[in-house]
């Protein structure tokens, strides 16, 4: 879209409505959002832009950038992943089965929306190191969570569960019970029915829990860094690669890097919104 | 509705209160404008130390001049509170890990003159520090020295030198140590490093980080730091679980104080932040320093007990070895420099 | 159950439920409980004392100064934007949510980093800014900023999907009976919003209290000073005083709790009108 088309005259920009107050709030929406965000994101890609397209390729090609990205990238695919599993398992717990404490199970979901992350970091820290709770049961088995990438994942799978949990609960909840019903009287045992019925149906939710956990897992910082190693080449996430480019004094390597994170993170957020536009069409939605 | 009722009453009862006396508290701060608030940017170990030298300056301040003074202080990697003061924040005086943190606030800048470090006495270090080694009790694997660092097994705990001061002095120790066994062999000194970083499980951000890792989460053999961080560790964690290791060779750490020029003169507080600096270097301080684990520039006005903590190493400094901080620097840290050569892929220390 | 045949069998029933609380025992409460545990290891006087603490004091403070003003701010933004979203059409505006979603998907870190680029001593508008001697980054406006930026989609997320939903048939009728827009929005569409309000101004004020990674790059860490709840547990952690890096800890996970209780009794009593947000 272009910009002479969001500054074109009201009456061609916007449908009439008997409703009031477009212009202003309209107007002061796009004016705080500029200004909180796309202003102070525009002057990061402009200060990246200093090195040119092949500029920020070149950082973005870096072997230890790109092992940072690979990094931030495979464990927050992982932790999505291990999400979508769990995270279906217990929204279908929680949206079909009664049991005591369900009500209790239901609100802790959202833990991870409202615990601070660096709170969490260290929680995990203590837990997982070799003399934690957890840890020090591992220990003897010579596996090891705290300061390794297993570590990442782990924090990385408690911020991204309520993201997978809270978009498939509720679709399932609404989910025409009707549909199984004819398919179990067809013929369809209970497994194939949830198969090919139920799942297919719930796809689409699934999918844009797992994109909204990951698209949040890759930028985390607070609880990764206390739990992380952060040896380059194999525990080190973009982000806090970031914040050692900034120590060294290199505002531009900082800026490219941050650039290609955002680049992604807007791709990830369009695939979101499309998917959501496809979840609706099916289910029949406006 | 009883729920609304209650939320609201609920919201009204803990939110008002609170937001009021937030807002108070900083009206009040405002009105007391009366008092001279110094900032210190400093790195990660000196809490302990400054709070001390802080509280009895300001003691001392107020007999003489009846004036109050109170010094705030930011503590962090040594580098990152120089970027900092670079980006903005208004330190009226810098007490950094190095003076090449100190020398990149006055290139990138301007704060400060390029020629900071001769201003005060000592090349502007009112205490130094060492390098040494802190081991679990009973040194279970016999770490006696830099080359015990590099044994297959020993597990070597130190920050990361990118980010923390402390872990540049222990990168440039080990370096010189090898440099002074091998009579000079570069090539032998980056082989000696490269070895040793091989041996480090976890590159913490700051000298705490790493500390904690080691001590709390009990992650590593020997832990690699300050002098007096060590001395520490063993106060805050117990003397019966760890031990400290004191190498025979060791690096000479100065960490340098200056006075930042265009805070204090924008700020009026020139004449406090001097007299702060200057009292570093007067007998009461340099006991201060003595007691909080800092080798004093003046052992002889030092609490004879505290000195007799210190040990004898033979130590070499950035100067002698490396040609100073605006050498070691860029060559050692900077970016695609030899600490970043030794973590590339296929390189020796993978 | 209606039907044993679209219903799973008992045991396998138990097993996914066995999984389902295994799951959530072992990532989210135990990590919780480790808080408490931490916190209270030497007992309550330790505990307690730290409260007493004047930094710990200063850093709640301006922990609440930031979400008194963030919170607000953002409210105001969220009921504008959704009201121009859900009752108009207009070219661009899914392009609009999707950037209005944006600050949700932008690591942290990024957030901070914008704005000194911004506003930093070397930054765009930092000349501009020492010459009037406003100082934003490493002071409160700057915290307040990166805060307003990450909690930023909250409040809307919630109420534009409802409002969409709920269309504007209802307004249309207050103004044809001759109600004026003030008074149409404050009596008709706000009473219909207000629970889907409530619930984003409370997840914006959690995460506006508990942000760590953004402020983290825009304060000076100065105690007493620029010091916020979850920067203070960082320093406390770093100072070896782990029982009182975990009192601060506890007290913003008990305000989790808080939120996580208010959270609940919305959805219970208002359970319909929620639904509706979280179809989308």
């Amino acid at each position: 879209m272009s910009v002479a088309a969001l500054v074109a005259p009201r009456a061609v920009f916007v449908k009439p409505s008997p409703l009031p107050g477009f212009g202003l709030t309209f107007g002061f929406a796009l004016t705080y959002l500029s200004l909180i965000v796309l202003i102070p994101l525009a002057v990061l890609v402009w200060r990246a832009s200093g090195l040119g397209l092949d500029g920020i390729w070149r950082v973005a090609t870096e072997p230890r950038v790109l092992a940072a990205l690979r990094t931030s990238f495979v464990t927050a695919a992982l932790a999505a992943l291990a999400n979508a599993v769990f995270g279906v398992v217990v929204a279908w717990v929680l949206s079909r089965y009664s049991f005591p404490g369900r009500r209790l199970l239901d609100a802790v979901v959202d833990l991870p929306f409202a615990l601070p992350t660096a709170v969490a970091g260290i929680a995990l820290a203590a837990l997982y190191a070799p003399n934690g709770w957890i840890g020090s049961l591992l220990a003897p088995f010579d596996i090891r969570i705290a300061y390794t990438p297993a570590g990442i994942f782990v924090a990385l799978v408690f911020i991204g569960l309520p993201f997978v949990v809270r978009t498939v609960q509720p679709v399932l909840e609404d989910l025409d019970r009707e549909v199984e019903e004819a398919s179990a009287t067809l013929g369809a045992s209970r497994g194939q029915t949830v198969r090919r019925v139920v799942l297919p149906l719930l796809a689409p939710a699934i999918l844009t829990g797992v994109a909204l956990a990951f698209a949040r897992a890759v930028g985390e910082y607070g609880s990764v860094i206390f739990i992380a190693g952060n040896m380059p080449f194999r525990s080190e996430i973009a982000p806090l690669l970031i914040v050692m480019r900034l120590e060294e004094f290199d505002y531009t390597g900082a800026s490219a890097i941050a650039t290609i994170m955002l680049a992604i993170s807007f791709a990830s957020l369009l695939a979101i919104n499309a998917l959501q536009a496809v979840s609706r069409r099916r289910l029949g939605h406006a | 509705m009883t729920t609304r009722r209650l939320l609201l009453r609920a919201g009204a009862a803990l939110g008002a209160p609170a937001l009021l006396a937030s807002v108070r508290a900083h009206v009040a701060n405002a009105q007391a404008a009366k008092e001279v608030v110094l900032t210190n940017v400093s790195y990660d170990p000196t809490r302990e130390l400054y709070r001390a030298l802080s509280e009895a300056f300001a003691r001392d301040w107020q007999a003489s001049t009846g004036e109050k003074v109170v010094i705030r202080s930011s503590h962090g990697g040594s580098g990152s509170q120089a970027r900092k003061v670079i980006d903005g924040l208004e330190a009226d005086i810098v007490t950094l890990a190095l003076a090449g943190d100190i020398d990149a606030i006055a290139r990138e800048s301007k704060r400060l003159p390029p020629d900071w470090q001769s201003r005060l006495p000592n090349n502007s270090s009112p205490y130094t520090s060492t390098i040494v080694f802190v081991v679990r009790k009973g040194n279970p694997k016999g770490i006696k020295d830099w080359n015990d660092l590099i044994k297959p097994g020993v597990s070597v705990m130190t920050p990361n030198p990118k980010t923390s001061g402390g872990a540049r002095w222990n990168y440039l120790a080990a370096w010189a140590y090898e440099l002074d066994r091998t009579k000079g062999d570069q090539a032998a000194a980056r082989a000696f490093v490269s070895a040793l970083y091989r041996n480090v499980p976890v590159l913490d951000s700051g000298a705490r980080g790493t500390t904690t890792t080691f001590a709390q989460r009990g992650l590593g053999d020997v832990l690699i730091n300050w002098e007096n961080e060590a001395f520490l560790t063993l106060a805050e964690f117990g003397a019966d679980k760890f031990e400290i290791v004191v190498p025979p060779f060791s690096i000479l750490a100065e960490p340098p104080v200056a006075l930042v020029d265009s805070v204090v003169d924008k700020r009026g507080t020139r004449k406090e932040a001097e007299a702060f600096l200057n009292y570093l270097y007067s007998p009461a301080a340099q006991k201060i320093i003595a007691h909080n684990y800092y080798r004093p520039l003046h052992p002889d006005q030092a609490d004879p007990a505290d000195i007799a903590r210190f040990p004898k190493i033979r130590l070499v400094t950035v100067g002698d070895v490396f040609g100073g901080w605006s050498k070691a620097q860029p060559t050692h840290f900077g970016d695609g420099g030899v600490f970043d050569q030794i973590y590339k892929p296929g390189s020796a220390a993978r | 159950m209606r039907d044993a045949a679209i219903a799973e069998s008992p045991w396998v029933r138990w097993l996914l439920i066995a999984i389902a609380v295994g799951f959530l025992a072992l990532f989210l409460l135990l990590p919780l409980l480790a808080v408490f545990a931490q916190a209270l290891s030497r007992g309550l006087g330790p505990y307690l004392s730290t409260f007493a603490d004047a930094d710990t004091q200063s850093a709640i403070r301006l922990t609440l100064l930031v979400a008194a003003i963030a919170v607000p701010l953002n409210l105001v933004f969220g009921i504008a934007a959704a009201w121009a979203i859900a009752k108009f059409s207009f070219p661009g505006k899914s392009l609009l949510v999707s950037l209005i979603d944006l600050p949700f998907s932008v690591s942290p870190v990024v957030s901070g980093l914008v704005y000194v680029l911004l506003f930093g001593a070397k930054g765009v508008l930092g000349p501009l800014m020492s010459d009037w001697d406003f100082k934003i980054i490493f002071a409160v406006p700057g915290i307040v900023l990166a805060t307003v930026f990450v909690t930023f989609p909250f409040i809307a997320r919630e109420l534009i999907p409802l409002m969409q939903e709920q269309g504007s048939a209802e307004e249309e009728a207050a103004l044809t009976l001759g109600a004026s827009g003030l008074r149409t929005f404050l009596t008709v569409t706000l009473p219909n919003v207000r629970w889907a309000l409530l619930y984003g101004v409370l997840l914006c004020n959690a995460r506006a209290m508990g942000e760590f990674g953004a402020v983290s790059v825009v304060s000076g860490h100065i105690r007493g000073v620029t010091n916020t709840m979850p920067l203070h547990v960082e320093i406390l952690y770093n100072e070896y005083d782990f029982v009182a890096a975990f009192a601060v800890a506890s007290l913003l996970a008990g305000l989790a709790l808080v939120t996580l209780v208010g959270k609940s009794v919305l959805e219970w009593r208002h359970g319909d009108e929620l639904a509706a947000v979280r179809r989308h």
